[in-house]
């Protein structure tokens, strides 16, 4: 019997499955955070300077240039009022983006607001929850173009409904986590030592629900751009002459057959964005809570 | 079982109750009340003050409230005053359109999406699972009626496979029917299957590391009939969420392709309702699939009871 | 080498020289390390060890039941009836498991389905190794409960494991593994999980089922106690390597390794005096990626020199079947052992 310990490369054992396997999860994982936040920082750059140092007019309509395929004069062509895509491409950027930021941020708010004071005061608890759940039973699409049927299109309506549409979910997250930092010893030892509420709620509970937040901040930006757009294309969002992805997208409706750019163009950017967030936000995830890398593993 | 339905029934009664709320606000909370709507811009504020005391709306809010909902409980969800129609008349009559087309395009999502969500959980870190969980990102990504315009130019416009748009009832033949919903129902179809994807791959990824999946590998079971008999059955729940949660998304996303294909669905009737500023429709359509949305999430709690027999009451 | 072909005919099972890696983070770690035994017919041969030792992976390995979801690499040999279980393909390996190898779990509860009933989970091995019919199969499942000492066996087949108490679930696990008459039974820490009367009543009944239908058993604990109760013979296992066997008797009449000792010491028993504390092994077993050059216990041995921290001690036979790996005992006997 022969006991020296067996170095791997001398081994010729049987190789089951290979290492292969986890280099490529991990690759999953990380590199998802600066892919998608690069590709947002590019879209936002190029919303905010172009339109700043380009004097195209992105309303000027010139019949005689309409439906021109992309290249030449127009990078990305004209649509049917003959107005430069392009143009109106980084116009639309600004307000899709505008309209994600603020769902985003006010979402945010005001559902860390509801979701922390729910989580501390119990029948505040069950009244706020059960709204909530009335709200998330409501389809998003469907809540947002109600409340815009009733208040009337606009983009500021658009972003309370949107902003409405959103706040339960977030809401939720923030009074599951605040839940869970409330039995934390440091909590219990804060309260034995009299610290009043208000401080317990801002100071300890607060901090702790920040990071799962940035991420939902992330999905949801996301997930209005996309509100937005369909919104847009069923006629309830950013009113008509305004550059908005989603009007873009509801003007091209008639011509894409003829003119596929002027489909294509705020397709892809809708595309691109809303893949932009989602990458940092599942980067950002994965980044901040290790544990869920690449799926259970033991 | 009768017990578990009853129980979960009687939860979902706050929920209907701010539903109503919300559906009942929408119209309320319309400045200078729902008739500035219904009239149009043109209309005189004496026109309006007539016709908002008329239907009533300038009763207080809880007066108006309980007589609304006494109604909608009644079968009156108020009238059309475009279409000359009860607006559960005009549900009943957009609704087989859509219904048709949410079924048709879940059928696609739950096809593609459980095998694919069931390889790539099983193999996960190979590059089936990468590609599987990078075009599912991507699908969250897309909105549904951009992938019906790609497709629809793809499948329709270039090669002329399907029909463009438009709608054929079902009276006129299944393959009719059919050949119409296809390209949107697979559009959609696809963005649900996405979602249910991801939600299959996870939750199969749960369940195969527990010990009875150990078990049933030390039984001799071929690998197959472990992830099959073991894995999905206890995974059939999260999968059955899943599928019962994205029939929300699914509803909306018919709503928004509806008006691409020109399907005469409740899309269609709520679009028209918008430019028309039809508030009672709205009221109605959202109202009306808020609760079938429900209803769906109920059956589907209704079926865990039958998957897991630890939820079945007098079992413990 | 002629003394070990006599000694292999005689044995059931025979692991030659096994090591087990994992991968982890690019580097591959031995969970076990190089460890050979064999298991003879009709007996019982008790595994011991901390967490941590190894000695879970090693009967997993003999299974193969790792290779499903990690990354696994096997070296040396597993040899069942005399064919090498590593050089099997996966259907073959199917065709022994559950079959001829059977192996039992430490958590009943989550070893059993939650949403399939008793009887649905054991009627599936019997019909799909012994190829029965689904009723004759259900008839045999209550013969194997019954067997198993499960009151109302007739009944229990329609109920599903969280119906049952924590010892009636491992019943049904013993009763699923034996219902196919495997010639080996591994049992890793089949009792760690369960109230200490119930643990006396299924060693009992492992101890019975040996005796009535002759199976080997493989039984993997960390507790002393239990092995002196039913093991024939002992193997002790530490940081993936084996440090001492020997039949149980005398391994607890003369324990030789420093960390054997350390383990019978620290076992509570009525003639501790009152207030004197238990003796126990300082430190904790150190991880995988942190085992020592020399001795892999040499960290926590109080009797470690310098020879013990740079160089492996070989396994020397200190008398007829007794195997100690500690230098101590080495360098008495001379090199008997290695190479």
């Amino acid at each position: 019997m022969h006991f020296t310990r067996k170095t791997i490369s001398e081994s010729s054992g049987l190789i089951i499955k290979e290492q292969r396997q986890i280099r490529k999860e991990r690759l999953l994982a990380s590199p998802a955070l600066i892919i998608g936040f690069t590709g947002f920082m590019l879209i936002l750059l190029a919303a905010v300077l172009i339109p700043i140092f380009s004097s195209v007019d992105p309303n000027a309509m010139t019949v005689a240039e309409r439906l021109k395929a992309p290249g030449g004069k127009y990078l990305l062509g004209t649509d049917e009022f003959g107005r430069d895509i392009f143009i109106r491409l980084m116009y639309g950027a600004r307000v899709s983006l505008w309209v994600g930021g603020c769902v985003a941020v006010f979402s945010c708010l005001l559902g860390t607001i509801i979701g922390i004071y729910a989580s501390y005061f119990k029948i505040l608890d069950q009244i706020l929850m059960r709204i909530c759940d009335g709200l998330i039973a409501i389809p998003g699409i469907l809540l947002a173009i109600a409340l815009i049927a009733g208040l009337g299109a606009s983009s500021w309506n658009v972003v309370i409904a949107l902003t409405v549409v959103y706040t339960p979910s977030v809401a939720r997250t923030v009074r599951a986590s605040a839940m869970v930092i409330r039995e934390q010893p440091y909590v219990e030892a804060a309260k034995v030592q009299g610290f009043g509420t208000l401080r317990i709620l801002w100071k300890l509970i607060l901090p702790g629900v920040v990071s799962p937040l940035i991420v939902q901040a992330s999905f949801i930006f996301a997930q209005a751009i996309i509100s937005e757009a369909s919104l847009s294309f069923l006629g309830a969002g950013v009113p008509a002459p305004a550059a908005s992805w989603g009007n873009m997208l509801q003007a091209s409706k008639l011509v894409f057959s003829k003119a596929p750019w002027t489909m294509l163009c705020p397709g892809i950017a809708v595309i691109l964005c809303v893949l932009s967030l989602n990458l940092f936000g599942d980067g950002l995830r994965d980044y901040l809570d290790p544990r869920v890398k690449g799926g259970a593993k033991k | 079982m009768l017990s578990y339905i009853w129980k979960r029934f009687l939860s979902l009664l706050p929920v209907l109750f701010v539903v109503s709320c919300v559906a009942f606000l929408v119209v309320y909370m319309i400045p200078g009340g729902p008739a500035t709507a219904l009239l149009g811009m043109e209309a005189t504020p004496e026109q309006i003050a007539e016709l908002n005391t008329e239907l009533g709306f300038d009763r207080p809010f809880l007066v108006q409230y309980v007589d609304w909902f006494g109604n909608v409980l009644q079968g009156n969800w108020g009238e059309s005053y475009f279409l000359h129609q009860s607006v559960l008349e005009s549900i009943r009559e957009y609704f087989p359109p859509t219904l048709s087309l949410a079924i048709f395009a879940q059928v696609i999502a739950i096809i593609l999406a459980v095998p694919m969500g069931i390889i790539a959980a099983y193999k996960r870190g190979t590059a089936f699972d990468l590609t599987a969980v990078s075009v599912s990102l991507l699908g969250v990504a897309l909105p549904g009626f951009l992938l019906s315009m790609f497709l629809m130019l793809f499948l329709s416009v270039y090669n002329q496979w399907f029909p463009v748009a438009g709608y054929a009832v079902l009276s006129e033949g299944l393959g009719e029917h059919l050949k119409y919903l296809f390209v949107p129902a697979l559009s959609l179809g696809i963005v649900q299957a996405a979602y249910i994807t991801r939600m299959t791959r996870a939750a199969l990824l749960d369940v195969l590391y527990k010990n009875y999946i150990h078990t049933g590998r030390a039984k001799g079971l071929k690998e197959w009939a472990v992830i099959m008999k073991y894995g999905l059955k206890n995974a059939a729940p999260a999968i059955l969420t899943a599928v019962g949660q994205s029939f929300g998304s699914l509803i909306t996303g018919t709503i928004v392709t509806e008006t691409l294909f020109n399907i005469p669905g409740l899309g269609m009737l709520t679009i028209g309702s918008i430019n028309r500023r039809d508030v009672f429709v709205i009221q109605g359509v959202v109202l009306f699939v808020t609760c079938l949305y429900v209803f769906v999430n109920l059956a589907v709690d209704i079926l865990y009871g039958f998957v897991d027999p630890r939820l079945r009451p007098g079992r413990r | 080498m002629e003394e070990q072909m006599k000694q292999s005919e005689e044995t059931i099972l025979e692991v030659k020289d096994l090591s087990v890696f994992f991968s982890v983070h690019k580097k591959w770690l031995a969970a076990v390390d190089s460890v050979s035994f064999s298991v003879a017919p009709g007996e019982i041969t008790g595994i011991v060890g901390e967490s941590g030792s190894g000695k879970s992976v090693m009967s997993q390995s003999i299974l193969r039941l790792r290779d499903h979801d990690t990354v696994v690499k096997y070296n040396g040999e597993i040899l069942f009836e005399r064919e090498d279980l590593l050089k099997k393909s996966l259907s073959g390996m199917q065709k022994i498991r559950g079959n001829q190898i059977s192996i039992i779990f430490q958590d009943p509860l989550n070893s059993l389905s939650p949403v399939h009933t008793i009887g649905e989970q054991l009627s599936e091995i019997l019909m799909l190794h012994k190829k029965m019919g689904k009723q004759q199969a259900g008839k045999r499942a209550v013969q194997m409960l019954e067997l198993t000492g499960i009151p109302g066996a007739e009944a229990c087949m329609k109920k599903y494991p969280f119906e049952l108490s924590g010892g009636m679930q491992q019943r049904v696990m013993i009763a699923m593994a034996l219902a196919c008459e495997p010639k080996l039974l591994i049992a890793d820490e089949p009792t760690t999980a369960l109230d200490v009367t119930i643990q006396e009543q299924i060693l009992y009944l492992i101890q019975e089922l040996n005796e009535k239908l002759g199976m080997s058993v493989l039984f993997i604990t960390h507790d002393m106690g239990v092995v002196s109760q039913i093991c024939h013979s002992v193997k002790v296992m530490y940081l993936g390597q084996i440090v001492e066997e020997a039949k149980t008797d005398r391994l607890f009449a003369e324990p030789l390794h420093p960390y054997t000792k350390g383990l019978l010491a620290s076992i509570p028993h009525l003639g501790v005096e009152k207030g004197k504390k238990l003796p126990t092994i300082p430190g904790t077993v150190p991880p995988l990626s942190k085992v020592p050059e020399g001795c892999h216990f040499c960290t926590r041995c109080s009797e470690a020199t310098k020879q013990c921290r740079s160089e492996q001690p070989p396994s020397v036979e200190v008398q007829p079947g007794h195997f100690v790996k500690c230098w101590k005992y080495a360098e008495k006997q001379g090199q008997k052992g290695g190479a």
